[in-house]
């Protein structure tokens, strides 16, 4: 680092002449030292690049924070005293609305959607990568259609027909929803993990005389055990966070959270501290589960087509 | 068994055929069991209801006016293609479309090309850079509209008065720039996906292909030119199009951040609100086919692109 800055001007003239002549004993480490100092700036703008992209949620948790009257000013009052009084009054500490309610209507619906995905996607991934049916890559390519057209087209039949049955504004109906949402995304995950287990291994187990659900058991699911937990935690993001749907199924006895911070900010008027309390409590648990996940959220997001 | 059938007369040899087509019949189905509790649950809840906005497409149908139901027409594909807010809104989905796929894709692809070399705390920077993806989306729009953009109290505004005082100058983003706004928040929340995708893209590249240009005295800006754009390629494409396919979807954003006021309704917020506030079922079916049909347009592209990836990991 000391001998770069010692001949700043220096590398630079010398690294020219050594990119056409054969590389020179002396020429090669001077280049590979401008390297390193390139490299470390580059670093360094790394981080300055991601500090600003997480600075407008850094503001959200300070906001959060803060007292009201120090959360609405211009200029902002970054170092204002800190207080829970936001997430107090947001968990109902003032008689405002319950929250609780709506979490618990969000968790049920991602939670249960998810556990039937998992165990329906599995199963077919397994009949479109292990044993294999003939036509394969034509499910998979319609599922995966299934998932580009908009699903707001959908929205007034499955609106009428909820009503029609009496299952509007229900558990039973979100999870039905959710699980069709994510379905293909999960077949497509599923797949792409099962066709990663090694057919050597199945072979064996079956020259063993491993029956099916054997197999199952004490192959497929510790194999792709890694792969069936990002499936999950991608399908719990989705369903969390999806609105259009929830505001027109349901209002108050399966109003999910996304639905709740909508009619929470028309309802109270604006309070900013509030606000933010309220937006990240929500967010946390897709915050968690996205960073427990992230090694595969590629994968799951690419649905499979990239590792 | 081969034996068998060699020896055995004509009606013996097709009664065993016939057991052995009867089998792998058989064999077939319990191939495809598995598969059909997944298949038919993505048939009935997410098919039919398509099928069935066709239909409803070419009815006269407002639930305000539950007397005057009829079937066959094409009123409401006219109300579609004369209503100039809807073909507004077409203009809307298009250009916030474009915009935010293009400006996050360029923008992922060179956050990726600096998360690609190994730098101190590189993990840490990648986590923080997928953090703004793993928001609620109605909580980033509430964030940036209220926390953010608000003209009075909101951090834009006083950032600037911090920097330039008194006189500094004041933006009312959310009334003068609204799409604008709401193309923030959306390349704010995409821009990680973006570069997730570059990145396992980046990270994928055959290592020798460098050693071997570097030797040959490629610099690093031909090498990026020459051997890292074109392996790329199909990576930014995939990016680009899965990155369409979820933004033009978009109703989160339009709805918390403008209530699709001030010129900014897209094409989903548009049937939420023939349905929703304007009870036309009809005229919010027609859009919702014109929807499907543009959509399936771009489907198209994606498919193509997502089954040579396909084909290439079977190779």
């Amino acid at each position: 680092m000391s001998a770069t800055t010692a001949t700043p001007g220096g590398s630079g003239n010398t690294t020219v002449p050594a990119a056409k002549a054969p590389a020179t004993a002396a020429a090669a480490p001077v280049r590979r030292r401008s390297g390193r100092t390139g490299r470390t700036l580059l670093g360094l703008l790394a981080w300055v690049v991601s500090l600003i992209f997480v600075s407008p949620l850094l503001w959200m948790l300070l906001t959060s924070l803060h007292a009201e009257t120090d959360a609405s000013t211009n200029p902002p009052s970054f170092t204002a005293p800190l207080t829970l009084d936001s997430y107090k009054t947001f968990f109902g500490a003032d008689g405002g609305v319950n929250p609780w309610p709506f979490l618990i209507n969000s968790a049920v619906a991602a939670v249960v959607s998810t556990l039937i995905v998992l165990v329906l996607s599995t199963m077919a991934a397994y009949a479109l990568s292990v044993r294999r049916i003939k036509k394969w890559s034509d499910v998979l390519f319609f599922l995966l259609s299934t998932k580009m057209l908009p699903m707001v087209a959908g929205l007034l039949p499955i609106y009428l027909i909820a009503k029609s049955l009496g299952i509007l504004d229900s558990w039973l109906l979100m999870i039905i929803v959710y699980t069709s949402m994510n379905m293909p995304i999960a077949v497509w995950m599923m797949r792409s993990f099962l066709a990663e287990v090694p057919v050597e291994v199945l072979e064996a187990a079956e020259l063993d005389g491993a029956r099916l659900p054997r197999v199952f058991m004490k192959i497929l699911l510790p194999l792709t055990a890694p792969g069936l937990a990002a499936t999950a935690l991608i399908c719990f993001i989705f369903s969390w966070n999806e609105l259009l749907f929830a505001s027109v199924l349901t209002s108050t006895a399966a109003g999910t959270a996304p639905v709740f911070l909508t009619s929470f900010v028309t309802s109270q008027g604006l309070f900013l501290s509030q606000v933010c309390a309220a937006s990240l409590v929500i967010s946390v648990p897709v915050l968690v589960a996205g960073i427990a996940a992230q090694d595969k959220l590629v994968q799951g997001l690419s649905m499979g087509a990239v590792k | 068994m081969s034996t068998a059938t060699a020896s055995a007369p004509a009606p013996a040899s097709a009664a065993t055929r016939a057991a052995v087509k009867r089998r792998e019949r058989r064999a077939g189905w319990a191939r495809r069991l598995p598969l059909l509790p997944a298949l038919i649950f993505v048939l009935v809840v997410t098919q039919i209801p398509f099928v069935i906005t066709i239909v409803i497409s070419f009815m006269n149908w407002n639930a305000a006016y539950p007397d005057d139901i009829a079937f066959g027409t094409l009123k409401n594909y006219q109300a579609v293609f004369t209503d100039s807010d809807l073909l507004r809104a077409v203009g809307v989905t298009v250009a916030l479309t474009v915009g935010v796929v293009l400006v996050s894709a360029v923008l992922g692809l060179l956050i990726a090309l600096l998360l690609d070399r190994k730098f101190l705390g590189r993990g840490i920077v990648r986590t923080l850079m997928i953090a703004p993806f793993l928001v609620v989306p109605v909580a980033a729009a509430l964030l940036f509209k209220h926390a953010i953009f608000n003209a009075s109290y909101g951090l834009l505004n006083g950032l600037l008065t911090m920097i330039f005082g008194d006189n500094a100058p004041q933006w009312d983003v959310m009334t003068d720039h609204p799409l604008l706004a709401i193309g923030v928040v959306l390349v704010w929340q995409w821009t990680p996906f973006m570069m997730l995708i570059m990145l396992a893209g980046l990270q994928s590249r055959p290592l020798d292909v460098y050693e071997a240009a570097m030797v040959d005295g490629a610099g690093p800006w031909a090498a990026f030119r020459f051997i890292t754009l074109p392996h790329l390629r199909r990576y930014i494409e995939l990016a680009a199009l899965l990155g369409t396919i979820y933004i033009v979807q978009n109703f989160d954003a339009v709805f918390t951040m403008t209530s699709g006021g001030l010129g900014t309704a897209n094409l989903p917020y548009v049937i939420y609100q023939e349905f929703f506030v304007a009870q036309d079922y009809g005229v919010a079916s027609a859009v919702g086919v014109i929807v499907v049909i543009a959509s399936l347009i771009i489907a198209t592209f994606a498919l193509r692109t997502a089954s040579t990836l396909l084909k290439e990991e079977n190779r």
